[in-house]
């Protein structure tokens, strides 16, 4: 960010998904290493990158590390990532060295239906073999969420992407729940401790001793009500729960000005 | 020394793709031949198995198109925009009439990376826990011989044929590329039989003043065809960006077969090949894609030892 002579003014409105990409960019102060998954996450990870991490190392799965975008990417093959980056590899190095070598701090995914645990469909909706939907499949998502070391998913929030069920498990989260996590982790020597956090467009969720995501903050305007009409299970809520604090002016101009001026995710 | 490789695309085509025949046309987003999947289309191959980690949007251009029969991939979309409309269309739905075959990402380049070192399977950890070893049964656990536990491994994967597209090569094939690689190498050193298609062809001396930069040597390589914006609206690095415009107008035209069957007559089938193409789309679309300024790497100096 550059200096300012004196704080920009306090933003008048704000989307509910800029909201979000702001709560999840925050999400991401003091981490180092950040895997970029598509769409939602890259814009978020740009975010973070220009206000609360600028140390932050950008991995992108097409082969970067340490990428520097001038623009936000549209694809995250886009030839920004490359131009002023540390190291442009082959995607075999990537995935063996950088991700299943244990370099990579957070994996930063979006999701199409995500459960209480943390597990992640984005292969289908209905039955495998004969889809209503048929999604992208996994990409990197699924080894992303066994080897980095820890899991940030951002997603919108409804009846149909927050399910009691997933149609399909694509990356896993907490399995079964934290104890069964635990043990398959250590078992089958998994570098990743899981999901950590959830960010919709109504607020933020960690992850309890059970496993299970707990909303720990609600944004401007959400309420509780909305948490529970949009989610297919009663979930857990902080005892503590916060109100997440409205997005900056300057995190509104760098969203609305440099990353998103087109308003593709921010809208 | 060696005899040159340059074909047109329609004589390489002709030559090298069959019907039937597993085909890669690699390029993760970057340097994705789109070029050689219309002369693919324009020949009327069929039953082809379609090998690619993102199918992308020529490979929705070639299902609807009907020379496939089959893909093998990681992530099925349209990059940035949504999903294959087209694909979708053969997927959805009581009676899907397109075969899949589905991994994850690291799982692709490792089958690609088997298939060229020649070996039996390649192990990684992924897949733990997920659904995707039960709807496709060639993703198989495999104990640790060392005693140390269980990985998932993927068999080789070795196309008949890859077809990579480049910035430059020489005569022979011997090729270079920079920016993202994705896995250009490994799928093809995987395949029985390999065209580079590139920007710019070049001298060998100038290939040989820059080793590290050769991804694949004309050792493996078939064919050369000189096609420059043979990637568009995929992008080569340093000479023209990826036309997200055309990303984004492909959706609703890919929506409604009608549309899909008179973009593919328009510009496929009433084409003679790419040169035809880059004159269709116009001197004011390709500017609008170079780079908005040059960046040039500094240069290294290898040495001369005699």
């Amino acid at each position: 960010m550059s200096p300012r002579a004196e704080p920009p003014p306090a933003p008048a409105t704000f989307s509910k998904s800029e909201m979000m990409i702001v709560a999840a960019a925050r999400e991401l102060a003091g981490q180092h290493v950040c895997f970029v998954g598509v769409g939602l996450p890259n814009i978020a990870v740009n975010l973070a990158k220009r206000t609360v991490a600028p140390d932050l190392e950008l991995v992108y799965e097409a082969g970067v590390f340490g990428a520097r975008p001038a623009r936000l990417p549209l694809s995250i093959g886009d030839p920004t990532i490359v131009t002023g980056a540390t190291a442009a590899m082959s995607m075999f190095e990537l995935f063996a060295f950088y991700l299943q070598g244990g370099r990579i701090d957070v994996g930063f995914l979006g999701a199409a239906q995500i459960d209480r645990f943390g597990n992640i469909n984005t292969t289908v909706i209905g039955d495998y073999h004969r889809p209503k939907a048929r999604l992208p499949g996994s990409g990197g998502a699924c080894e992303i969420a066994i080897n980095a070391r820890q899991i940030f998913v951002i997603m919108r929030q409804s009846r149909r992407s927050f399910v009691e069920k997933i149609d399909f498990r694509t990356s896993p989260g907490n399995v079964g729940g934290a104890a069964n996590a635990e043990r398959i982790r250590r078992e089958q020597g998994w570098l990743g401790r899981g999901p950590s956090v959830v960010v919709t467009d109504l607020g933020i969720y960690h992850f309890d001793d059970s496993g299970e995501m707990r909303l720990d903050s609600l944004h401007p305007g959400a309420t509780i009500e909305a948490v529970r009409d949009t989610i297919g299970w009663e979930p857990q809520v902080s005892p503590d729960l916060a109100v997440t604090p409205e997005p900056t002016a300057v995190e509104l101009e760098l969203m609305r000005i440099e990353l998103d001026p087109g308003g593709a995710y921010t809208r | 020394m060696n005899t040159s490789k340059v074909a047109t695309m329609h004589d390489a085509i002709a030559a090298i793709v069959r019907d039937g025949d597993t085909v890669a046309i690699e390029g993760f987003t970057h340097l994705i031949s789109f070029a050689a999947g219309h002369e693919i289309i324009r020949q009327g191959r069929r039953d082809l198995v379609l090998a690619r980690m993102t199918p992308d949007v020529i490979y929705d251009q070639m299902v609807a198109a009907g020379v496939a029969r089959k893909l093998i991939f990681s992530w099925l979309g349209n990059p940035g925009v949504g999903g294959l409309n087209a694909i979708r269309r053969v997927t959805e739905g009581d009676q899907p009439s397109l075969e899949l075959e589905e991994y994850s990402h690291f799982g692709m380049v490792a089958r690609y990376t088997a298939g060229a070192a020649n070996l039996p399977f390649f192990p990684l950890r992924s897949y733990f826990e997920t659904d995707l070893p039960v709807v496709n049964p060639l993703i198989r656990p495999i104990e640790s011989p060392y005693g140390d536990g269980t990985v998932y491994a993927v068999p080789p994967l070795k196309p008949d044929v890859t077809i990579v597209h480049a910035q430059r090569a020489d005569a022979n094939g011997d090729t270079q590329a920079w920016g993202l690689l994705g896995c250009q190498k490994e799928a093809a050193f995987a395949a029985e039989r390999v065209i580079v298609v590139v920007e710019e062809l070049v001298d060998e001396a100038l290939i040989r003043a820059d080793p590290n930069r050769t991804i694949i040597p004309g050792l493996i390589v078939d064919a050369v065809v000189v096609e420059p914006w043979g990637a568009h609206p995929s992008y080569v690095q340093g000479t023209y960006d990826r036309d997200n415009r055309f990303y984004l107008d492909w959706d609703p035209i890919s929506r409604d077969p009608a549309a899909t069957d008179a973009w593919l007559a328009e510009w496929v089938h009433g084409l003679d090949g790419r040169a035809d193409y880059v004159e269709k789309l116009g001197a004011e679309r390709l500017a609008s894609l170079r780079p908005s300024a040059p960046a040039p790497s500094g240069s290294v100096d290898y040495g001369e030892y005699r």
